[in-house]
């Protein structure tokens, strides 16, 4: 529906509004981008000017030789250890997202397709457990960690992952309940049994869903700042959220083309998992919106 | 048809999930409640003291400043967004030019580190160097010190947490799209106007989509922390304290938990009595079904 752009001028202000949004939004990004590739006494002034004219080849291997450089100062610091952080992020990462969304398939799983006794007031309390903030728990939760031998491991960032997530069960909930209710009866006309129906036909069949999973949990993990802050206490333990918020304290703020470099290397593994996917992801968020 | 061995089977796919609730969310939360009559320093054994903590609160002048701080930045956080993300999902779903580009650039702030958002726009909220000090001098308009000035800081950090509205942009724009098109075009022949039908049409078939977006605005702004942690630290003078980050400081900087807990669980009540009464008004506001 176009309710608004009824003439042609009202388009025009429209798609100019459009991109007066978008360049808005992309700012920061750019902004950070562009400091990246700079050396210290250009910050702040544009990639190109008259002292590094666009035409120029010499500008364009300068701007090479300045990214390079800040990149490399970043990845080989001396206060900061970012392939370190980098490999920890990646490590809980996966392993979150895959327990993820193993454990919460096998949750949706009873709580879309299976008839028992108790199942609404699960689902009830799946929904209720979003409710819980997370400040309210987070000091205690600490010591439920240290009782459980998790301090000084990654196992707090990655093995809660293990017992399903509220909103990973909404969502595979809600994608289970779509699949043809015939498909279970065929199956077990067939002799499978629950757990191969579970396996061999709900779980192939939702490869979209589960993939939307995987992916939002891989983000989730890779961008949560709290709970390594909160729980990991040793630096060869942090991951690139924790590590990057290390190095930008340690410098005080002082030399912002690595800082922003750093932060385009934290930022640039999700953006690259998101242009793989972008489209079946904005849908499974777009699915919070709809009613059940 | 639920027999008793499909009852046990239902709750053993469900078991992950249950077990998970117990020990990260419930176990923490009792403790939570029993920390919060004690004295605990987290290396000596919790001391009880009654109702000590709570009345401490009263006399707690951080507490008042967090708490007005919180109170300000969820005013404005919910009030601001809300209005954006529907005036920017309304732009992008007119089926312009640039539109799909610009959905895509609106939606990727949400992908980027908390821990990096916050660095880029420190960034671009310098005082000197920054993007948008240069763009206002420029303009000939005052240049703050946004980050350094007790007046600025506090709707520097909402610009900041604005610029992620992007999944309220895509839960709103899928409600949109959504809408039937018969009802546009009843309106049409009925020779209502653009504004008219986005009165009348356009937001209350929306109104459960942005029942979400509110809820889960309100519930994350009472939340937030780690935002201001990252750029000010809650300075200058307290100006951008918010409460969860009081409870971050007295369990994990000051080594009260016992305060801390308390503290935490004023402000789950607090929280949960404002997302009923917040639910309770947006329901009756709207003749759309509850929020399910």
């Amino acid at each position: 529906m176009k309710p608004f752009a009824a003439t042609r001028s009202a388009s025009t202000l429209l798609t100019l509004l459009t991109l007066a949004v978008a360049v808005g939004f992309a700012m920061p990004l750019l902004a950070m981008l562009i400091a990246s590739v700079q050396p210290t006494n250009r910050l702040g002034k544009p990639l190109f000017d008259h002292d590094r004219p666009i035409l120029a080849a010499q500008s364009w291997l300068d701007l090479l030789r300045d990214a390079a450089a800040n990149y490399q100062n970043v990845l080989s610091s001396p206060i900061a250890d970012f392939p370190l952080y980098l490999k920890n992020s990646l490590v809980v990462s996966f392993l979150a997202s895959a327990a993820m969304t193993l454990s919460s398939a096998a949750v949706a799983f009873a709580l879309a397709r299976l008839n028992w006794k108790g199942r609404d007031a699960v689902f009830a309390l799946v929904l209720a457990s979003l409710v819980i903030p997370f400040p309210v728990v987070m000091a205690p939760l600490y010591l439920v960690f240290r009782n459980l031998g998790w301090i000084g491991t990654l196992l707090p960032l990655w093995a809660p992952a293990c017992f399903g997530g509220a909103f990973s069960i909404f969502l595979l909930r809600q994608f289970f309940l779509s699949i043809p209710k015939e498909l279970d009866e065929a199956a077990r006309l067939d002799g499978c049994s629950e757990f191969s129906l579970f396996t061999r036909v709900i779980l192939p069949i939702s490869a979209p869903a589960l993939a939307v999973t995987a992916i939002l949990q891989f983000v989730a993990s890779w961008n949560d700042f709290l709970s390594p802050l909160l729980f990991v206490n040793h630096q060869d333990l942090y991951t690139v959220a924790l590590g990057l918020h290390m190095f930008q304290s340690q410098h005080g703020g002082a030399e912002w083309n690595s800082t922003m470099a750093a932060t385009l290397i934290a930022i640039v593994p999700v953006l690259i998992l998101f242009a793989l996917a972008h489209r079946s992801v904005q849908d499974g968020i777009a699915t919070q919106g709809l009613n059940s | 048809m639920a027999t008793k061995a499909s009852n046990l089977r239902g709750w053993i796919w469900a078991s992950p999930f249950l077990i998970g609730l117990a020990l990260f969310t419930l176990l923490p939360a009792a403790l939570s409640i029993a920390y919060s009559f004690t004295d605990y320093s987290l290396l000596d054994p919790p001391v009880f003291v009654g109702l000590d903590n709570y009345r401490e609160m009263l006399a707690d002048p951080a507490l008042g400043r967090a708490t007005l701080n919180t109170i300000l930045f969820c005013l404005f956080n919910v009030t601001i967004g809300t209005i954006l993300s529907v005036a920017i999902a309304l732009l992008l779903e007119q089926r312009l030019p640039f539109s799909a580009l610009a959905r895509l650039i609106v939606f990727l702030p949400t992908l980027v580190p908390i821990v990096a958002g916050s660095l880029g726009w420190m960034w671009v909220l310098n005082a000197d160097q920054g993007i948008l000090n240069r763009a206002l001098a420029f303009l000939h308009l005052p240049t703050p010190n946004w980050l350094g000035d007790a007046r600025f800081a506090l709707p520097a950090i909402i610009i900041v947490s604005l610029w992620s509205i992007g999944s309220a942009i895509v839960i709103a724009g899928a409600a949109i799209r959504d809408v039937p098109a018969a009802l546009y075009e009843a309106a049409l022949i009925d020779g209502a106007g653009p504004l008219r039908r986005l009165r009348h049409i356009t937001l209350p078939m929306i109104t459960p989509a942005l029942t979400l977006n509110i809820i889960m605005s309100l519930i994350w702004s009472t939340q937030a922390f780690a935002a201001p942690l990252i750029m000010t630290r809650g300075g200058p003078q307290n100006a951008t304290l918010t409460y969860a980050m009081h409870v971050y400081n007295n369990a994990f900087v000051f080594g009260r938990m016992g305060y801390a807990c308390a503290l935490a669980w004023v402000q789950f009540l607090a929280t949960a009595i404002l997302v009923a009464l917040a639910l309770k008004i947006l329901t009756s506001l709207s003749h759309a079904r509850p929020l399910r």
